[in-house]
């Protein structure tokens, strides 16, 4: 079987024939299956946006091909791609328009043509998914505090109950806490709809904690692709990347400097929780 | 998308033009423009056409980029050809219906477009060789005597300068939220005009409320460096006159009076 969602020797150039005349993405083969948990990172104007708008239709590539269950989704129609491959740009709350948060979250179910009760039980999903209570959805989008406009915002692409959902940088600019409860919804959503999540992120700390395999963008392509284990083990290229890995890894890998005979794979605090303590039992060295 | 449109657009370089102190070509534009409608007929056009693609030429702008800006304009460049070989009156050459085609006009027709394309053209040799900043500052220091009858000349400047810098971050705050409603199944390009019109709400209500968050946080910032503008207020480029300066205004000074006397001529 086909992957959920695929490109192929995906590539983009922005203002072809100008001075500004620049390849965004590169040669790109990528694909995913249904229910991934897929992280993206990459050092700003390494590609990774111009990558991730490719996948919904909203870009056209240069050449190469973008494939939705095994179809080009520039030869079926391509809006309809869109309620398949929800897409959540960096601050999203700045494109909330309605009247109400109730009305602004029904904005993509209604552009689906859904009958009025499949849209009300679709927005109260969402709002529910995202911890928005039902007494807000009467409000103004801007009365809202700025986690909770970015929640309404979130809602408004998970009510469309897409197949894939990517988010550009779901937690920047937001409290620890916003952060945790904004990655909380979004595994719920994958957990309750066997969705496929890519989520793009400057927070190493946030993708060793979610995500399950990971994609590195450098100079227009991807350069690694695995499980966070194996990339956090190039610790080195990530940081001549500009990249970092999570501070676990850091304290590990140094430790491992000093001479100590530990596995400097952690990336999670758990792991290094455990690692520790079977340690305990005397095999330190030093 | 809207980043692909050029008009008025800068195209940095290090050409002798782009060199040039933006007063010298601020004057030569217009210098350039009085000329073109002095300009009588076939040697004065093609005396400026020439200076034009000369212009052109060691700007090292293409043609083609010339061509990508002209096509927004090619509707009204159209409409003003047919409306003179039309109402133009005249020695018959065609007439069919109620229609009749001048000698007159089709001269007129050709003289419009050839005038309207170089005007334009013209124009935009400013903008493709001049930052919006050296622009703003060339304007600001020849409307400068204008201060002396309390025109708040700075001030007028500063507004431009800011509305200038703004243009391309909207457009791309517009294309930004263009793709967000996009990929929220928001539909532009099907429906008759009032749907259309009404599909244009959810691009709207977010550009103007974030508009409204940059001017006050551009305020803000202005405010907090202590900003006030006109009277004692030093600046970082100080613009000076250089040899080239005086050899191009030269250069458009006697374009003029050339197209003038050969208009004596009736040529």
């Amino acid at each position: 079987m086909a992957p959920l969602i695929q490109t192929q020797q995906l590539r983009h150039v922005y203002s072809a024939g100008t001075p500004f005349e620049h390849v965004a993405v590169d040669n790109i083969d990528f694909s995913a299956e249904a229910g991934e948990f897929i992280g993206i990172i990459g050092h700003t104007g390494s590609g990774k946006s111009t990558f991730i708008q490719h996948l919904n239709g909203l870009l056209k590539p240069t050449s190469g091909q973008v494939l939705f269950n095994g179809e080009d989704i520039w030869k079926i129609k391509t809006r309809d791609v869109r309620f398949q491959v929800g897409l959540v740009f960096q601050y999203p709350e700045y494109q909330l328009f309605e009247e109400t948060v109730f009305q602004d979250i029904a904005f993509g179910p209604r552009n689906m043509k859904l009958t009025e009760e499949e849209v009300k039980s679709r927005v109260l999903k969402a709002a529910n998914v995202v911890g928005i209570s039902e007494d807000l959805l009467d409000k103004s989008p801007f009365e809202l505090s700025g986690g909770q406009k970015r929640r309404v915002a979130i809602a408004g692409v998970i009510a469309m109950q897409p197949k894939v959902l990517i988010l550009d940088e779901p937690t920047a600019g937001l409290d620890p806490q916003g952060r945790n409860s904004i990655l909380d919804n979004i595994r719920a959503y994958r957990d309750a709809t066997g969705a496929t999540i890519i989520m793009v992120s400057h927070s190493m700390e946030e993708m060793a904690e979610n995500v399950e395999r990971l994609v590195v963008f450098n100079d227009a392509k991807i350069v690694m692709d695995g499980q966070p284990s194996n990339v956090f083990s190039r610790a080195d290229e990530l940081k001549n990347m500009g990249l970092d890995v999570p501070l676990v890894t850091e304290v590990f890998l140094q430790l491992r400097n000093m001479g100590l005979a530990i596995d400097s794979s952690v990336y999670t605090v758990s792991q290094a929780r455990d690692l520790i303590l079977s340690m305990k039992g005397g095999k330190l060295r030093a | 998308m809207l980043k692909d449109i050029t008009l008025g657009q800068y195209f940095p370089g290090k050409t002798f033009i782009h060199r040039l102190d933006p007063r010298t070509k601020l004057i030569i534009t217009v210098l350039y423009i009085v000329t073109l409608f002095t300009a009588h007929w076939l040697v004065s056009y093609a005396l400026v056409l020439a200076f034009l693609l000369m212009c052109l030429r060691v700007a090292k702008i293409p043609l083609v980029t010339i061509g990508k800006s002209l096509k927004p304009l090619v509707i009204i460049i159209i409409l003003t050809a047919v409306l003179n070989m039309f109402y133009t009156p005249g020695e018959e050459l065609v007439s069919f219906w109620r229609i009749t085609i001048t000698k007159e006009g089709v001269f007129n027709a050709v003289k419009m477009v050839l005038r309207i394309t170089m005007l334009i053209t013209g124009t935009f040799m400013l903008t493709y060789t001049t930052s919006p900043i050296m622009l703003t500052d060339g304007l600001e220091m020849l409307l400068n005597p204008l201060k002396k009858i309390k025109v708040p000349v700075h001030e007028l400047a500063m507004m431009m300068s800011i509305a200038l810098r703004f243009i391309p971050t909207l457009i791309e705050e517009t294309d930004k939220i263009i793709s967000a409603q996009k990929a929220r199944g928001a539909d532009f390009e099907s429906g008759n005009i009032m749907q259309r019109a009404k599909a244009l709400i959810p691009i709207l209500v977010p550009l103007f409320i974030s508009s409204f968050r940059r001017a006050d946080e551009l305020a803000v910032a202005m405010e907090c460096r202590c900003y006030h503008g006109g009277e004692g207020r030093t600046r970082m480029r100080i613009l000076k006159f250089s040899a080239n300066d005086w050899i191009a205004l030269g250069i458009g000074v006697a374009l003029l009076v050339t197209v003038i006397v050969l208009k004596v001529f009736g040529l």
